[in-house]
């Protein structure tokens, strides 16, 4: 028990994808405009790639492996990641309108974010099992989610801020992102693994 | 060998993936009413509720089902034409009980005999009338729509329906109603 929930915090917070891997950066930029549209990518992210990597693990263990195709993995992964997000839209379309009106333009953009594929192939890479498996794909997500929320947030706030007119836009966007990776820098060691 | 063993394998999990997401598309399909959207875009918006549904989706809903196109009051002849051609049917005079009169007109509050009793703001549909309880109430003539739900509400009979007087400002130009084609 103490291990998984070594292994979250660490995939979190020390090992955060965004900060300290740089996977998933396209995301982190583009729809931290807003604290909303950020929120509802988090919840997407969050959905997607806890399934994502359950279901990679299970591709890659009973499939894969045992026919010796490893190095088919990347584009199985990518095959799975794509049907998974199809699938998840269709369903919360049909069961939940609220659900898909908040989420519903974030999950297709989900199919090429980095990170999902990311989370399925460190997976592997770790050795994680099954449930490591599931646990460090919604450490990550949680991860992504934290950290996209929190930057969205501080964006919202330099909209309104005084930036020298160089810096204004994509550039203040770019070091505030460095610099909060620096400050994530910081939790380097909080878990040994 | 290896190499068959592996498109072959590949070619199951696809044909597994697109099975699957095929049975979904089929099982978990949405029935949006694109008729009843188109048609809600056609109406006035003013929500009046003349043609007897709470507004104009719900009457839009019900023309996309089959009810009469000749209800709606404020949209007028333009509106049913509109809708006619949507539906692919012939073009209805306006419904017997609006017929009468279909002049545009504004409400206007007798303000000397208004008592504030708020009941006609609440009746309004597009929010024309301003005043609070025990003040007098007067309208806003540009947002009116001239659905007369105020009128019955008012216990003290003191709004009239008045014509709008065409002048220059609110004639409908309508510069393109005679399509000029070059003819060869």
């Amino acid at each position: 028990m103490t291990d998984y929930l070594l292994l979250l915090v660490g995939t979190v917070l020390v090992n955060n994808f965004v900060l300290v891997n740089f996977l998933g950066l396209c995301p982190f930029m583009g729809v931290s405009s807003r604290t909303e549209t950020a929120i509802g990518m988090s919840f997407a992210t969050t959905f997607v790639m806890t399934l994502a990597s359950l279901l990679s693990y299970v591709v890659s263990t009973y499939i894969l492996s045992p026919l010796g195709l490893e190095y088919l993995t990347t584009m199985t992964f990518i095959l799975v990641i794509a049907v998974v997000v199809q699938f998840t839209e269709m369903v919360v379309h049909k069961t939940s309108a609220n659900l898909y009106r908040l989420l519903g333009i974030f999950l297709p953009l989900i199919t090429t974010n980095c990170a999902v594929l990311g989370v399925a192939l460190l997976n592997l890479q770790e050795q994680h099992n099954f449930f490591e498996s599931i646990v460090y794909g919604f450490g990550a997500a949680l991860g992504f989610s934290l950290v996209l929320i929190m930057f969205s947030a501080m964006r919202e706030k330099l909209a309104n801020a005084d930036v020298p007119t160089p810096f204004k836009g994509s550039a203040i966007a770019m070091i505030t992102a460095g610099l909060m990776s620096l400050a994530f820098m910081g939790f380097t060691g909080l878990v040994k693994f | 060998m290896s190499t068959l063993i592996a498109i072959l394998v590949l070619g199951v999990i696809a044909a597994l993936f697109g099975a699957l997401l095929g049975f979904a598309s089929v099982r978990f399909k949405v029935e949006g009413d694109p008729l009843a959207e188109q048609l809600d875009a056609l109406l006035p918006q003013t929500q009046c509720g003349q043609c007897g549904y709470p507004g104009c989706k719900p009457y839009a809903e019900a023309v996309a089902n089959g009810e009469a196109i000749n209800k709606c009051a404020p949209g007028g002849e333009d509106t049913i034409k509109k809708i006619a051609e949507l539906m692919g049917v012939e073009v209805q005079p306006l419904d017997a009980n609006h017929e009468a009169d279909n002049t545009p007109k504004v409400a206007f509050i007798i303000e000397e005999d208004c008592i504030g009793c708020t009941k006609c703001i609440q009746a309004c549909p597009v929010d024309a009338i301003i005043g609070t309880t025990k003040q007098m109430h007067t309208i806003i003539a540009d947002e009116c729509t001239g659905c007369d739900l105020c009128v019955a509400p008012c216990p003290v009979d003191c709004i009239e329906m008045i014509p709008v007087a065409t002048t220059t400002q609110n004639w409908q130009w309508d510069l393109q109603s005679i399509p000029v084609v070059q003819i060869d």
